[in-house]
This record gives structure tokens, sequence and C-alpha cells, in this order.
């Protein structure tokens, strides 16, 4: 046992490795592919993991409250023992909603311009300021969020709408201050626009340029031939586009959290504040190791989370990759 | 003029002024953040630490948080590196079209797509399991949860664009799959898995819900990977948080201070782009 | 001496700074089928898809020189594209089914333009019939067209060209997706057709140029070689290099 370790110990000082290096070529490979699968196998084990852990750890409150309680109950007083999470699922659909209503139309337009109309010279400048989009942290957005959305939501939006549509529940104004779902949806909104862009650019410019030419060929127009024929090929993958934004959306914390208002209440109005789940979970990790059941709560939240997301991201991605393997 | 005609021309309207109100909230974010923040901004914020009573507007800066968050995020980078690089090469050099790698594909970009807080509150389970406190090497491993997924993807999307022909030609000399990775493959495209390498960091220092948990905060320079430690993101919302508008300024000093650093990644990525087209062999 | 159906006069094109066709002057008859000939990379597609305009589709393309249809020049700035691809219609070399039903796929030119005689069913059932496909998908129109063979999906696109009742057909190489026996069936359908409307053939077989061909433009690297009579040009050719060609000595 000594004398093997001695032996290793000069073999590394002498700087050759042997223990490693000195085998085969051949024995190398296998070796590292023997490694690299299971590192690549494990991100597989990765995500399992988190499930199961972040179910571990919510199945306190699991065990012993109703599924439904959790899912529809409005009381939210964890001191009293109370977790009723519908509040704050209503808010994350609510500032979700919003945000995909703002962001959906505008980003699909841009994609359909820079795949089908833009030179190759306007997409060269477009492309990357949209990736800087996509870049931004979530705090910066958050920032501006305050400094910008907030007051034009406060002083402009929420005045009109509610001076002339105010009768409308959805556009009541309630709330004197600018931190509301419409506040959060429009951040959202900016987040989320390079996302659907860029991959529904790519779904567009995947469709077979033989497609365009056929109904070109025809005597089509060019806009004749997007609405027919490239956007009635590529719309399962522009719905996913969109899916992938919205999942982007509903897991989005920090920037959301800044502007939202963060009032646990079920909101009925655009003006209303709310709160999110991410905004809940972040916000409560200090004191939620000393209310019992209050951490199983939040990493409840966490799972919920990862659930929604984890099937919508499944969905829309399956969705391109058939895409992209017909293409 | 007829209908279609005029048709064409309100949609293509529709699709520039989208374009427009795109790039313009880009504008709009970045005008904000360097208007409000460039006053605030002087050489102190970036060299010192705060000082007591700083969060009620006495002296002090930020570089507690510059400091921290370049470990942070660098710290979680080189980790990410290890595992990243030796899967990207599996997927697309062991295991190329085939199913596993497809699998693997789908499983990594549904990971890129799992929320940061998610990862936070998950990193932040694995620390009490290991009876770590929040610190350093805490949030450096939830970082590296978060841009795994992302370098894996974009280094596996950079050694796809070399061709195939070039993998054959290294193995039909007797080459290893090994040593075409690590001599051929990896040469050929360094600068665009630097760039992949680039975006995950800028990623990891932008990312505030996953540190949240995991790495804590502290006036003071880190001086151990499991003391605690400041980060930017962080650094920007606790000022914001505060009821002074002197510290709020600090605020969107910090947040300009963070936005150049993306920008600098962001320009630093583009150049390298553009490098990688003279490099390779195509 | 009738006038040609379409011209090119003084044709040049560009793929950025290559050159890919000089100086072209030939002519189409009107009726009958012209074939375009040549080795593989000499200009035969970019010649053909020069007749309706469909090579600005392509990035970094430059046309000079005029191709007349009719003796109006197509590339007028004046011109509405969208007419002439009207009235010059294309077969192109794969099948390209749009997304959508075997019916809507034949009625989508007719729709587009908003003009056709009788009803649309009539349309559909017409260009089907002459496109050699109606017996064979008559009881399922609603299927969608992806779902047909590839040699249906030809004759499909065969029918869908000629639904917007076209004075000109380009082919281009119509069969070379395709088994011998779907081939001979797109050949019979362009020959039964031939006589009511001018056909352009592109086509890297020599054998099926003999077969189709009633005139015959050859070109090489580029150049216009040699045009006329497909007797004329196949049997004796005045042209070297078509002769050669011709013999299998090169190309």
């Amino acid at each position: 046992m000594e004398k093997t370790l001695q032996l290793i110990r000069y073999q590394l000082g002498k700087g050759k490795w042997n223990i490693v290096f000195g085998l085969s070529r051949p024995t190398k490979d296998r070796l590292a592919r023997r490694i690299m699968g299971l590192l690549t196998l494990s991100t597989g084990i990765l995500l399992l993991v988190m499930i199961l852990v972040l179910f571990a750890r919510s199945w306190p409150i699991l065990a012993i409250k109703p599924l439904e309680e959790l899912l529809f109950s409005t009381t939210w007083q964890p001191l009293q023992g109370a977790f009723g999470f519908y509040p704050f699922i209503m808010g994350t659909l609510w500032v979700t909603m919003i945000a995909m209503i703002i962001a959906a139309p505008p980003s699909l337009l841009t994609a359909i311009y820079l795949a089908e109309y833009a030179s190759s010279r306007t997409r060269e400048i477009v492309k990357p300021l949209i990736d800087l989009l996509a870049g931004i942290p979530s705090v910066v957005y958050g920032i501006w969020g305050v400094l910008t959305v907030v007051p034009f939501v406060q002083d402009v939006i929420a005045p009109f709408l509610g001076h002339w549509f105010g009768f409308i529940p959805l556009f009541q104004v309630n709330n004197p201050t600018g931190y509301s779902i419409l506040a959060g949806g429009i951040v959202l909104a900016v987040m989320v626009f390079p996302v659907i862009i860029a991959v529904s650019e790519e779904v567009i410019q995947a469709v077979p340029q033989g497609l365009r030419e056929a109904s070109l060929a025809l005597g089509a127009t060019r806009w004749q031939t997007i609405k027919h024929v490239v956007l009635r090929y590529s719309l399962p993958g522009v719905m996913a586009a969109i899916v992938l934004g919205f999942s982007r959306a509903f897991g989005e914390t920090m920037a959301v959290l800044m502007v939202v208002g963060n009032v646990p209440q079920v909101p009925h109005s655009i003006f209303d504040a709310a709160y999110p789940l991410p905004a809940l979970i972040a916000n409560n990790y200090g004191e939620m190791m000393s209310i019992p059941l209050y951490d199983a709560a939040l990493m409840g939240a966490s799972l919920i989370l990862l659930l929604v997301v984890l099937l919508f991201n499944l969905i829309s991605r399956l969705i391109l990759m058939r895409l992209v393997r017909f293409e | 003029m007829n209908r279609h005609k005029i048709e064409e021309l309100i949609f293509k309207g529709l699709m520039m002024a989208s374009t427009m109100f795109v790039l313009g909230s880009l504008v709009l974010i970045l005008g904000t953040v360097i208007w409000r923040g460039l006053p605030a901004l002087n050489l102190a914020m970036l060299t010192q630490t705060p000082k007591g009573g700083y969060y009620m507007g006495k002296e002090g800066g930020i570089l507690n948080a510059i400091v921290g968050s370049l470990y942070l995020a660098g710290g979680a980078t080189a980790l990410s590196l290890v595992i990243s690089l030796p899967i990207a090469l599996y997927l697309q050099i062991y295991a190329p079209r085939t199913r596993q790698s497809e699998v693997a594909r789908l499983v990594l970009d549904v990971l890129w797509g799992i929320p940061s807080i998610v990862y936070g509150a998950f990193g932040f389970t694995l620390m009490l399991w290991l009876g770590i406190r929040a610190s350093l090497l805490g949030g450096i491993i939830a970082l590296t949860l978060l841009e795994l997924p992302i370098m894996v993807r974009g280094m596996d999307e950079a050694i796809a664009l070399v061709p195939n022909a070039l993998k054959e030609a290294s193995l039909a000399l007797g080459a290893t799959c090994l040593e075409t990775a690590f001599k051929v493959v990896v040469k050929q495209t360094a600068p665009a898995l630097l760039t992949a390498v680039l975006l995950a960091f800028g990623r990891g220092i932008g990312d505030a819900a996953s540190v949240l948990f995991t790495a804590g905060y502290t006036d003071r320079l880190p001086d151990s990977i499991l003391s605690p430690v400041a980060s930017l993101p962080l650094a920007i919302f606790f000022q914001l948080g505060t009821p002074f508008p002197a510290v709020q300024d600090r605020a969107y000093a910090s947040a300009l201070v963070l936005t150049i650093i993306i920008l600098i990644l962001s320009l630093t990525s583009r150049w390298l782009t553009g490098r990688l087209t003279t490099n390779i062999v195509r | 001496m009738v006038q040609p159906h379409m011209q090119f006069r003084q044709l040049n094109i560009w793929y950025s700074s290559r050159q890919a066709l000089k100086n072209v002057t030939a002519e189409i008859p009107a009726r009958g089928i012209t074939a375009i000939i040549g080795p593989s990379g000499c200009g035969k597609t970019t010649l053909l898809k020069s007749l309706n305009r469909l090579l600005e589709e392509t990035d970094g393309i430059r046309v000079e020189g005029e191709v007349l249809l009719g003796g109006e020049n197509i590339y007028d700035p004046s011109v509405d594209v969208t007419k002439i691809r009207t009235r010059v219609g294309l077969l192109a070399s794969k099948p390209f089914p749009l997304p959508m039903s075997i019916f809507d796929n034949v009625a989508y030119g007719p729709r587009i333009h908003g003009q056709y005689s009788g009803s649309l069913s009539e349309v559909v059932e017409r260009n089907l019939k002459t496109a050699g496909l109606w017996e064979e998908v008559y009881d399922r129109l609603g299927t969608p067209a992806a779902r047909l063979s590839t040699g249906q999906q030809q004759r499909l696109c065969l029918a869908r060209a000629l639904a917007v009742e076209p004075e000109v057909l380009l082919c281009d190489e119509p069969t070379s997706a395709l088994d011998p026996i779907s081939a001979q069936r797109i050949e019979i359908q362009l020959k039964a057709i031939k006589e009511k409307m001018t056909i352009v053939v592109v086509t890297h077989l020599l054998r099926q140029a003999h077969r189709l061909a009633d005139h015959v433009i050859f070109l090489w690297l580029g150049e216009l070689v040699e045009s006329g009579p497909a007797n004329q040009v196949f049997n004796s050719p005045r042209d070297e290099r078509t002769r050669a060609y011709l013999s299998g000595d090169i190309g």
C-alpha cells in the first residue's frame, strides 16, 4: 500500500501523470467516452433530482393539506398555518397573460419582417441588438420598470383607461400607484420579445424555399405567400415560440417583483397590484425557516413553478425538434 | 392599386413599426439606466466597500458587490466550463445524431428554461443537506446549475458548424474520437466556444434570484469560499429598496455598472464571432 | 414568320460577382416544347427562372438585358411581377405541395387571383384530369397534399400550375426527383398539353430532350451556343461544341 502510494507520488512528481496518460490511445478514448457519457447522463439525472428534492421538501405540507385547499384557497396566513396559493397563482397568470398579449403581436411581426422582408444587412444589425435585449439582467429591467413603466402606468395609462373604460371591471382603477399587473406585464413583455422573436424567426427561416417559390410562381404576392403558405407551414413552431415565451415569463422573478406591488390578493383589474409565485418565494426566503410548514409551502411554490415551466418547455421543444428534423 | 397591395403595405408598415418598437424598448432601457445612473456614478462607488451608514446615504461604494459578482460568476463559469465542454463534445463527436443526443438536447433545453428562482430554491436545499451556509460556494453551485445548459447548448451549436468532412478526415488519419475532439474540433471552434462561455458568464453575473438564497450578502469582501458574498444584482435590489433617494440613485449607478459589464461581454462575443468566420475551415 | 412567344435579348445575369449567363439572345416559339439543355452548372435553371422573374428571390442577383413576353419586357420597372407569374407558370424540380388539402392546392392560384371560369370544384376537377391525377384522388380531395406519393405530388403541382391558366409553363428538370414510371407519366401529360401552350423544359437528360423537344436551346458555361428546331440541332448541329456534347464527348 505504502509502496503503491510512493510510486504514484513519484510519477506525479516527475510530471508524467503516467497513471492516466500512460494508457494506450484506444483505452484513453474508451475511458473518455465513458466519462463524457456519464456527464451527459448526469444532466438528465439533475432534472429528476430537482423534481424529487423539491417534492420531498414540500411533502410536509402536501401530506397534511388537501391539494384543492392549497391550490384554490385564498387565505394566506402562514402564522395560522393557512397556505392558500390561489392569489399567487392568479397573480402569476394575470401578469403572464398580460405580458403575452402585449408581447406576441409585435414579436411575431418583427420575426416575419426579419425572416421575409429585411435585407441581410438589416438583419445583421437588428439581430445582435435583439440578442442584447435578451442579455440584459432582470434587475436592470426592474430598474427600468420602476423608473419608466410604473410612472407611465400611474400618470398616463391608468387615468386614460380608467376615465374612458373604467366601467369595464378589467380597467377599473382602485390602486393609486403604478405598481400593478399592467406594469409587470409591460416589463415582462419586453423581456420575452427576444425569446419569441428569435425562436419564431428561426422557425420561419426553416420553411423550405421551394414552398415560397411555388406560391410566388403562381402569381401570389409576397404577403399572400406569407399569410397562406409560410405562416400556415410554420404555425406549430410559432405557437411553440409563444409557449416558450410564456414559460419564460411565468418564472421570471426579480423584474416582476420590483414593479408588481406584491399584495396577496386575487386581482380583478389590470391596475390592481398582484403577488406572483416567484415573488412570494423571493421575498420570504429569510423568514421561512422560523415558521412551521412555511419552508415546505415555499418549496411547494417552487415545485409548481418547476412543473408548469417543465411541461410548457417540453411541449414546445418537442414541436420545434420535429420541425427542425423535417427540414 | 388593388386590395392585396394595400393589405401588404399595411402589414409591412406594421412589421417595420413592430421592429422599431422592439428596438426602441432597448434604447429606452439603456437610455433610462444611463440617464439616471451616470450622474450618481463616481470613482468612490467603484473602489470602496460600503462604510457605516452607507445604506442611509453615507460614504462608501459597491466594490463588495462588483468583486463578489466577479467571483460568483467567474467560479460558476469555470465550473460549468469543466462540465460543459465534455458534454458538448460527447453530443457532437461520440453520439452525433443519435436518439441519445436528441434526448440530452431536449433535457438541456428544458433545463435552460427553468426559472432561476427554482435553481435558487434547489441550491438552497442542497446547501442545507451539505451543511453549508449562504456563501460564495453556495452561490457558485446555484449559478453553475443555471449556466450549465446555456453553455452546453452554445458549445453544441458551435461544434455543429464544424464540417463533418473535417471530423472524418481526422478519424480517417487514425486519430481516436478523443484526439479528434480536443486536437481538431476544439481548436477549430475555440472562438465560438469562448462566445458560449461569455454568454453563460453574462447570464451568471446578471442573475439575482438564484443567488438570493445561496450567496447571502455582506458589506465586506469575501475572504473564503465559505463566507457570504455580495453581488451586483442584489446590491441594486437592496439599494433600491431603501427609502433614501441618495441610496436609490446609487442603485441606478450600480445598474449602469452591471449594464456596462453586459455590454462589454456582448461586444466581445460579437468580435469573437467575427474572428470565427476568418479562422474556421469551411 | 410568327412572332416568338418569349425572347431573351442580350441577357446577362450575375450572382454577386460571378456571371452565370453571358449575353444570351434566343427565342422561345409559341406552342410546343422548348428544351434547354447543357451540362450541369451552365446556367439552364438560371435562364429558366429569368422567364418568370423568380430569380429575384435569390440574394445578390443582378439582371441586365431584356426578356420579352409577347413583345413586352418583363423586367420593365412598370411591370407587375405577379401578373407575369400568372401568365408564366412553373413546375419545379421537386414537388412542393402547399401545406393544405389536395383541393386547396389546385384552388390556391384561382382563389388568389379571384377569377376562374365555372365553379371552383369544376376548375379543380378539370385541372386534376389534365394532370392525370383525378382518378387517383377524386374521393379524397380533402386530405393533406403531403400524404400523396412523390410522383402524385408532382402531378398535383402540374395541376396547380395549370389552374391559373398560364400561357407558358416552365419546367425545371420536372422528373429529376421521380421514379421512372412517375417520370413517364409527367412526360405524357406534358406532351398532351403542348398543343395548347408554350412549354419550356430544362433537362440534363439528353434522351428526355430527344423524346420531348420541338425546339432546343443549348447552353455551355453560361453562353448560348446554339438554338433551333429539335431535329436540326440534334441531327445537324452547326457548332462543334453542340456536336461534342450530343455525342457524349464533353459535359
